[in-house]
C-alpha cells in the first residue's frame, strides 16, 4: 500500500425528494404539468403546482468524508438503507452528489450488479463482449482475456448458444467471470457474492482476493462479515447516511455487530409495558446464521437461528412452558408466528439451568425488509412474559430462488418457491 | 504487490486527481469520455441490430415490406388519383421511394431514440458511461433498416431501367445531413421522455403529421410552383423558405436530387436553411440532453 490518496471524499451529501403520495410514480406526467399550469391560469391566486408540502427531502448521505489510499481494500458496511449503495453510485458516477466533493485518481470500474446489460437473445460469446464493453474494457483487452473468462465461467461448450438457454448458475458464472477479469486501478463492488452456489461464491472470493493482492484499490460492500473480514484491511461503517466508524476492519465489524445485533431500541428490562407473571422472562435475542455466527441481518433463502435468552428469577424448573415469536411488517401487521405449539416443541419441563432457547429456520422465506417481532412465553397456562414490538431485525437480499435473481424490495414480504410452465389446462 | 514507489505525502490538490465529482459541475472531459466509450457505442448498436433481426423470423422481410407497401399506396393515391406530377421524367414510384428512405429513417430514429433510455433503464442505474451513447446508438440501429430498404430502391431502379447520374455520389453527404436532422430532435425527445413518461404518446402523432407536412408523397417542386403561381416570384420564394425551415425538407430534396439526377432541381437557399435549422436543433438537443442527463439515474 502506498501513501498516495486515490479517492478523496469531502462533506459528501445526497438528497432525494420523497413524495408522500405513495401511489405517485417517480417521474412526472406531462399531462399533469400542463394541467397544473392551466389550473394556475384559472386560479391566478395560486399560480404554481397544487401541493408542494406533499414532498420531503431525504438525505441518503450526509457529511460523509474519508480518504482511500492506493492499494487499500475497504469494506463498507451498514444496515439496509444506510446509504451504502448511494455512496457507491456516486463514486461510480452513476448519480451526482448534491453536496460536497469527490476526487478520484485512476480508472474506476464498478460492479454493482452481476450481468448488467446481458441480453438473453445474444450468445455467450456476444454477451462477453457486450458486458465487457459496458464495464469499460476495450475490445482488445477482452480478446486477450477471452479464454481465461470462458475457462473461469466453465461455459466453453455453450459459448455460441443464446444465454436465454443457460441455466441460472451458468448465467451468473459467466457474468461474474467477465467482471472478475476487469483490471481497473480502482474496483467498486456491491453485494455480488449474494448470488450463485457456495462453491462458486468461494471461487469468486478467491478471485477477489487475487485482485486485492495485485495492489489495486477495492471498495467492497457485503453483508457477509466473513467475506469482508477476509478481504478488507480497513472498514467504514455507515448508519443513516453518516459515517459512524472507520479504521481496521476488525474494529469496524465488531462495532457494527455490537450496534446492530442489538435488536431492541431499549433493553427488555427497561420495558414497562410487558405483561405476565414474570415466572420466566426474556432478557435478549440474538440472530445467528446457519453456522451459528452472530449476524446483524438474516439472508433470504438462507438458514437462520433465533436465540431467545431467558432469565428464570425463581431458579426453579418450570412446567409446561410454551414460547411464541410473532413477526410484523413495517405497518405492524402480523405476518407469521413461530410457536412451540405449532412445531410440537412445547416444553413439559424446562430445567432451572436453561438460559436460552433456539429457534431454527432451515430456509428463511421473508423478503428483504425490516421486520418487528413480539415475544411471548407462558408457564403452566399462565402468561409469563409478553413483550409486544420487542425489537426489529433486518432481512437482506439472498439468492432464495437459486436463479441469481434477487427479489427486490417492495415486491411483497414472502418468498415462495415456484415454477412456471406452458401447457394446456390440467384435466382431472 | 505494487512496491511503494511514491511515499511522498503532500496536500492533495485537484491537479493530482483525474476526476472531480461535484454537484452541478460540468464535466470537463465529456467529449473525451464520449470518444473513450466509442467501442461501447458500437457494441450497443450492434446488439440492438442483431437482437432486432433475431427476434422476429421475418425481421428483414418486415423492414423491406413496410416501406415498399407504403410506397405503392402513395404512388397510387398521389400520382394516379390526385394526379400530381413527378420530378421531371422520373417514375413517380422512385420519386416517392427516394423520399421515403430518409423519412422512414428519421421517424424510426425518433421513435426508437425516445424509447431507448427507458428501455436501457437497468444499464443507466448500474453503470456509468456518457448517456449520449444510448440514443445515438438507437439512431444507428434505425440506419440498419435504412440500408436494407436501400436494396428496394436498387431493385426499383433496375425494374424501371432508371440509371443514376453522378449526383448519386453526393448521397453520403445527404445521409450525414439526415443523421444530424434525426439526432437533434431525437436527443431532445429522449430527454423529455425520461422526465415526462407520457411524452411517448405524442411521438406517433408527430410522425404521422410529419409524413404529410414533409414532401414525401409529393415533390416539393409542386409546393414551390404553387406558391410562386399564387403569390408571385418574390413572395412565393419567401414562403418556400419558410417551408424549408423544416430540416427534413432539405434532406428529402437532397436525396431526390442525388437519386433522380437532373430530374429534381434543388433550391439551394432552402437547402442551406434546412441545414442550418438541423444544426441548431442538434445543438439544442445536445444542450437539453446534457442538462437533464445527470438526473437520469435518479428518476428513471
Amino acid at each position: 500500500m502506498s501513501n498516495r490518496v486515490v479517492i478523496s471524499v469531502e462533506n459528501l451529501g445526497k438528497v432525494y425528494r420523497i413524495s408522500h403520495q405513495a401511489e405517485r410514480p417517480r417521474y412526472v406526467a406531462l399531462r399533469d404539468v400542463i394541467a397544473e399550469k392551466f389550473q394556475g391560469l384559472i386560479h391566478a391566486k395560486n399560480p404554481v403546482s397544487g401541493s408542494p408540502s406533499s414532498s420531503e427531502d431525504f438525505w441518503a448521505l450526509k457529511e460523509v468524508g474519508f480518504e482511500v489510499k492506493q492499494g487499500e481494500v475497504v469494506g463498507i458496511i451498514g444496515r439496509n438503507g444506510a446509504g451504502k449503495s448511494t455512496l457507491l453510485k456516486i463514486l461510480s458516477r452513476i448519480t451526482e452528489p448534491s453536496r460536497g466533493r469527490v476526487r478520484i485518481k485512476g480508472r474506476v470500474a464498478s460492479l454493482l450488479e452481476v450481468g448488467t446489460g446481458f441480453h438473453p437473445e445474444l450468445t455467450g460469446r456476444e454477451n462477453i463482449y457486450l458486458n465487457g464493453a459496458i464495464l469499460g474494457m476495450s475490445r482488445a483487452e477482452i480478446r486477450t482475456k477471452f479464454d481465461e473468462i470462458v475457462a473461469f465461467a466453465e461455459v466453453a461448450k455453450f459459448l455460441d448458444a443464446p444465454v436465454k438457454h443457460y441455466s441460472s448458475g451458468m448465467y451468473v458464472r459467466l457474468a461474474f467471470a467477465v467482471a472478475a477479469h476487469l483490471e481497473p486501478e480502482i474496483l467498486i463492488v456491491d453485494e455480488v457474492l449474494a448470488v450463485g452456489d457456495a462453491e462458486f461464491q468461494k471461487k469468486c472470493l478467491g478471485k477477489m482476493q487475487d485482485v486485492a493482492k495485485g495492489g489495486r484499490t477495492v471498495l467492497f460492500v457485503s453483508h457477509q462479515m466473513a467475506a469482508i473480514q477476509n478481504l478488507c484491511q480497513t472498514g467504514l461503517l455507515l448508519t443513516k447516511g453518516r459515517i459512524v466508524k472507520t479504521g481496521p476492519i476488525e474494529d469496524v465489524v465488531k462495532h457494527y455487530l455490537a450496534e446492530s445485533t442489538h435488536l431492541a431500541e431499549i433493553s427488555f428490562e427497561q420495558r414497562k409495558d410487558r405483561e405476565g407473571t414474570g415466572a420466566l422472562r426474556f432478557s435478549d435475542v440474538t440472530l445467528r446464521n446457519g453456522d451459528g455466527t452472530p449476524v446483524a441481518a438474516l439472508n433470504s433463502g438462507a438458514p437462520a437461528i433465533l436465540e431467545l435468552h431467558l432469565a428464570n428469577p425463581g431458579a426453579r424448573a418450570l412446567r409446561s412452558v410454551r414460547f411464541a415469536v410473532g413477526v410484523q411488517n413495517h405497518l405492524g401487521q402480523r405476518i407469521l408466528t413461530l410457536a412451540t405449539v405449532y412445531s410440537g416443541n412445547d416444553f413439559p419441563v424446562l430445567g432451572a439451568d436453561v438460559t436460552c432457547v433456539e429457534i431454527r429456520i432451515p430456509r428463511l422465506t421473508l423478503a428483504p425488509d425490516r421486520y418487528g417481532f413480539t415475544l411471548f412465553a407462558s408457564v403452566n397456562g399462565e402468561v409469563a412474559d409478553w413483550i409486544r414490538h420487542a425489537g426489529t431485525f433486518d432481512v437482506e437480499a439472498g439468492d432464495f430462488y437459486g436463479t441469481g435473481q434477487l427479489p427486490p424490495e417492495g415486491q411483497g414480504c414472502l418468498l415462495i418457491e415456484h415454477t412456471f410452465s406452458a401447457g394446456s389446462p390440467i384435466r382431472v | 504487490m505494487i512496491p511503494d514507489q511514491i511515499t511522498l505525502t503532500f496536500e492533495s490538490s485537484d491537479a493530482e486527481f483525474d476526476l472531480t465529482l461535484e454537484a452541478g459541475r460540468a464535466e470537463k472531459h465529456y467529449w473525451l469520455d464520449l470518444w473513450r466509450y466509442r467501442e461501447l457505442f458500437l457494441i450497443l448498436a450492434l446488439r440492438d441490430i442483431s437482437v432486432r433481426y433475431k427476434q422476429t423470423e421475418i425481421g428483414v422481410v418486415w423492414a423491406l415490406l413496410q416501406p415498399f407497401l407504403n410506397m405503392i399506396i402513395m404512388t397510387i393515391i398521389f400520382s394516379k388519383v390526385a394526379g400530381l406530377p413527378s420530378e421531371g421524367t422520373a417514375p413517380y414510384a422512385i420519386m416517392v421511394f427516394a423520399a421515403m428512405l430518409p423519412w422512414n429513417f428519421f421517424s424510426s430514429a425518433l421513435a426508437s431514440a425516445s424509447q431507448s433510455m427507458v428501455g436501457n433503464a437497468n444499464l443507466i442505474s448500474k453503470v456509468y458511461f456518457p448517456r449520449l451513447i444510448i440514443p445515438a446508438s438507437a439512431v444507428v440501429t434505425s440506419f440498419a433498416d435504412f440500408l436494407i430498404s436501400f436494396l428496394i430502391l436498387i431493385g426499383m431502379m433496375i425494374w424501371y431501367r432508371f440509371a443514376p447520374t453522378w449526383h448519386i455520389l453526393a448521397l453520403p453527404l445527404f445521409i450525414a445531413v439526415a443523421f444530424v436532422a434525426a439526432l437533434g430532435p431525437g436527443l431532445y425527445i429522449t430527454a423529455l421522455n425520461v422526465k415526462y413518461r407520457d411524452f411517448r404518446y405524442v411521438i406517433p402523432f408527430l410522425v404521422q403529421f410529419g409524413l404529410y407536412v414533409c414532401p414525401v408523397a409529393y415533390s416539393s417542386t409542386v409546393i414551390h410552383e404553387k406558391l410562386v403561381k399564387s403569390l408571385g416570384d418574390h413572395l412565393g420564394n419567401q414562403f418556400f423558405l419558410v417551408y424549408s425551415l423544416n430540416p427534413m425538407v432539405g434532406v428529402i430534396d437532397g436525396f431526390r436530387w442525388s437519386i433522380l439526377g437532373g430530374n429534381a432541381p434543388i433550391y439551394l437557399p432552402g437547402f442551406f436553411l434546412s441545414l442550418l435549422v438541423a444544426g441548431i436543433f442538434l445543438l439544442l438537443g445536445i444542450w437539453y440532453f446534457r442538462k437533464t442527463e445527470k438526473s437520469f439515474a435518479d428518476i428513471i
